[in-house]
């Protein structure tokens, strides 16, 4: 049976949802290998947590390379991996890191690269959505082993226990891939919320807040919602940058994306168009938003959402 | 220093695209200059600023890089009017439907000729959307990645470039030697418009055209095909309801309904 190699998902020191996610699509299509990048001291601490059904082999590389000399080292490890293991494909989470990470794999292994895919079939089909969601495409790798990108959140992960053999291996990176140096990292604050990419809801505010984000976060609380923020909001500090939403943000596809008090910019739809359902509230009937929207409010934010929250709670209780 | 900094000519963000022959019809839409791109020629002119600027015959001179049709010199235009020295496009009919290992191929051998000491690309293309290219440079040269970059500052004395770097990773700092290739994200600087001195300047300077023989390469045939490529029935009309007071409830009412809660 052919080998799929998947990239586990570090945010930090901890992994994210998206590697069950991974390993779900990469059963489909082989014999699944993980490949754990971990910090010195952590490769079995948290291979403990990949125990899935769906993966055949943990391959736990203890490294602080990429620590400190981040995609260039990934890929540079990965590679190698991929020397070894002879896989027909590699799954990597879609965000900058990852889809970095493919690039220069791509290039180090000649091999075609598929960002952003929301679903891989059995025959190695990439699905993505382009052009804001409005069109389908199919594509496939025609050279080398396929490197395809995965965006978190697009599949449904199979959470069933296994029991994966598990291999430690040790790898040097080439003088070449030591040139970039990271001198020091801030990983993103993490509140109570779910993180953006992972949550099945998100509830984000914009200009229309006028800074005051307690009534979209009381929502988004009385739904276990992440929440997110347009760039008008982020660009006037009101929230975190690591919470924008869009083209130049965090791209998310949930079960549910509210949108409050958010025109609707083109580059704004580029990060939530996607998601399964759609409710926008907004002052003003013209809002472009209205356009891709399921439930529309026309109204106050600060009117609505309590109301809203109000009514979440009641159900609930 | 020789600066270059690569941009693309995209399709306008609010044309309606179509997939034509499972590529993006380039033909039929307005194009413009990849907007992202915009941030990078500023930062490029920042940086010369800093060191002496790029007066002809200056310390540093700034040189567009672009892969496209012919037409792609209407956007190289507008970035040279924003104060870029002269440009080099590469056009060549074998490169229609380029993927991103034949475009990052091309840019890194016209990079390499030219011996740049510092490329400034983009974060993203919003065509390709891939976010890839910056780092197949930086593979391509071997030479050091410095992308999303969120504040550039490069010393060219000690040959050293630092970034901070935005990312869902967080915030880092990171820096490199030259040759670098950093690519920049839109929270960096504010592009400047075009002054009349510059579009009219922009007019007398040169783009070279090159194409791939003279480059002395080939492209292999594509690494990823496209099987096809399917219009989405668009969102069906939604409800939509003014608040009179019961905005909030009516609201709860569609999630309950929808048995999203
Ligand atoms: C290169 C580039 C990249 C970009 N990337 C991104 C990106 O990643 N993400 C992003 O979001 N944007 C991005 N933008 C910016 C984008 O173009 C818009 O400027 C931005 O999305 C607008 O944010 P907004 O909708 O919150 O603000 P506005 O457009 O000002 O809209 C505010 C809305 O709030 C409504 N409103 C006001 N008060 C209330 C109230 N009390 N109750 C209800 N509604 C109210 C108004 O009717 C209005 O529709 C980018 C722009 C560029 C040029
Ligand atoms: N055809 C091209 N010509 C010149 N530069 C390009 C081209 N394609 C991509 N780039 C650069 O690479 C960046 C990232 O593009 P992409 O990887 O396509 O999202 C862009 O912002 C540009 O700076």
């Amino acid at each position: 049976m052919s080998t799929v190699i998947i990239l586990a998902d570090l945010l930090g020191s901890k992994l994210t949802k998206t590697t069950a996610e991974l390993a779900t699509v990469a059963a489909r299509i082989g014999e699944v290998t993980v490949v754990l990048l971990a910090p010195t001291g952590q490769g079995l601490a948290l291979a403990e947590s990949l125990n899935y059904e769906a993966v055949t082999n943990l391959l736990v590389v203890e490294t602080d390379s990429v620590a400190t000399h981040g995609v260039a080292a990934a890929a540079d490890i990965l590679s190698q991996i991929v020397d070894l293991k002879k896989p027909v494909a590699v799954l990597i989470a879609s965000h900058a890191f990852g889809k970095e990470v493919a690039g220069r794999l791509a290039v180090k292994t000649s091999s075609g690269v598929i960002t952003d895919a929301v679903d891989v079939s059995s025959d190695l089909i990439a699905t993505q959505l382009v052009f804001g969601g409005s069109t389908t495409v199919s594509s496939k790798i025609s050279q080398g082993c396929a490197i395809i990108t995965l965006r978190p959140n697009s599949i449904t992960a199979d959470l069933t226990q296994g029991k994966p053999s598990i291999e430690l291996l040790s790898f040097e990176i080439t003088a070449v891939s030591k040139k970039t140096v990271i001198t020091s990292a801030q990983p993103p604050v993490r509140g109570g919320r779910p993180e953006l990419t992972e949550a099945d809801i998100v509830v984000s505010g914009g200009r229309g807040t006028n800074g005051d984000f307690a009534p979209v976060e009381a929502f988004a609380d009385s739904l276990g919602a992440a929440v997110g923020a347009s760039r008008a909001a982020t660009d006037a500090g009101w929230y975190p940058h690591s919470h924008q939403v869009g083209q130049t943000g965090k791209t998310v596809s949930p079960q549910l994306y509210v949108a409050c008090g958010i025109s609707g910019a083109i580059q704004h739809r580029a990060g939530m168009q996607t998601s399964k359902a759609i409710i926008v509230i907004n002052k003003d009937p013209e809002a472009p938003i209205f356009e891709i929207a399921d439930f529309g409010v026309i109204g106050d934010l600060f009117d609505v959402l309590p109301k809203a929250t109000q009514g979440v709670t009641a159900l609930k209780s | 220093m020789k600066i270059a900094v690569c941009i693309k000519q995209v399709p306008d963000s609010w044309a309606e695209k179509k997939m034509v022959n499972g590529l993006l019809d380039r033909v039929n839409v307005d194009a413009v200059l990849n907007d992202l791109d915009e941030y990078a020629i500023e930062e490029a002119l920042r940086v010369a600023e800093a060191h002496g600027g790029n007066d002809e015959g200056g310390a540093n001179s700034i040189t567009l890089i672009s892969m496209g049709p012919d037409r792609a010199s209407e956007a190289i235009r507008k970035a040279l009017s924003m104060g870029a020295n002269s440009a080099i496009l590469i056009s060549d009919l074998t490169l229609v439907g380029a993927d991103a290992l034949a475009t990052s191929k091309v840019l890194a051998s016209v990079i390499a000729r030219e011996s740049f000491d510092l490329i400034i690309c983009g974060t993203e293309s919003t065509d390709a959307r891939m976010s890839v290219i910056p780092a197949m440079i930086a593979e391509r040269l071997g030479c050091a990645q410095l992308t999303f970059a969120s504040a550039v500052s490069v010393d060219p004395t000690s040959k050293k470039v630092s970034i901070t770097r935005m990312s869902e990773a967080g915030v880092e700092e990171m820096s490199g030697e030259l040759p670098a290739v950093v690519s920049v994200v839109e929270k960096i600087n504010e592009p400047r418009y075009p002054s009349f001195k510059g579009i009219m300047a922009a007019k007398k300077k040169t783009i070279h055209s090159v194409d791939l023989a003279t480059l002395g390469i080939s492209i292999e045939s594509a690494y990823s095909t496209v099987i096809d490529a399917i219009p989405r029935p668009p969102r069906a009309g939604g409800v939509r309801v003014t608040d009179d007071g019961n905005g909030g409830d009516l609201l709860v009412a569609f999630l309950a309904e929808k048995k999203l809660i």
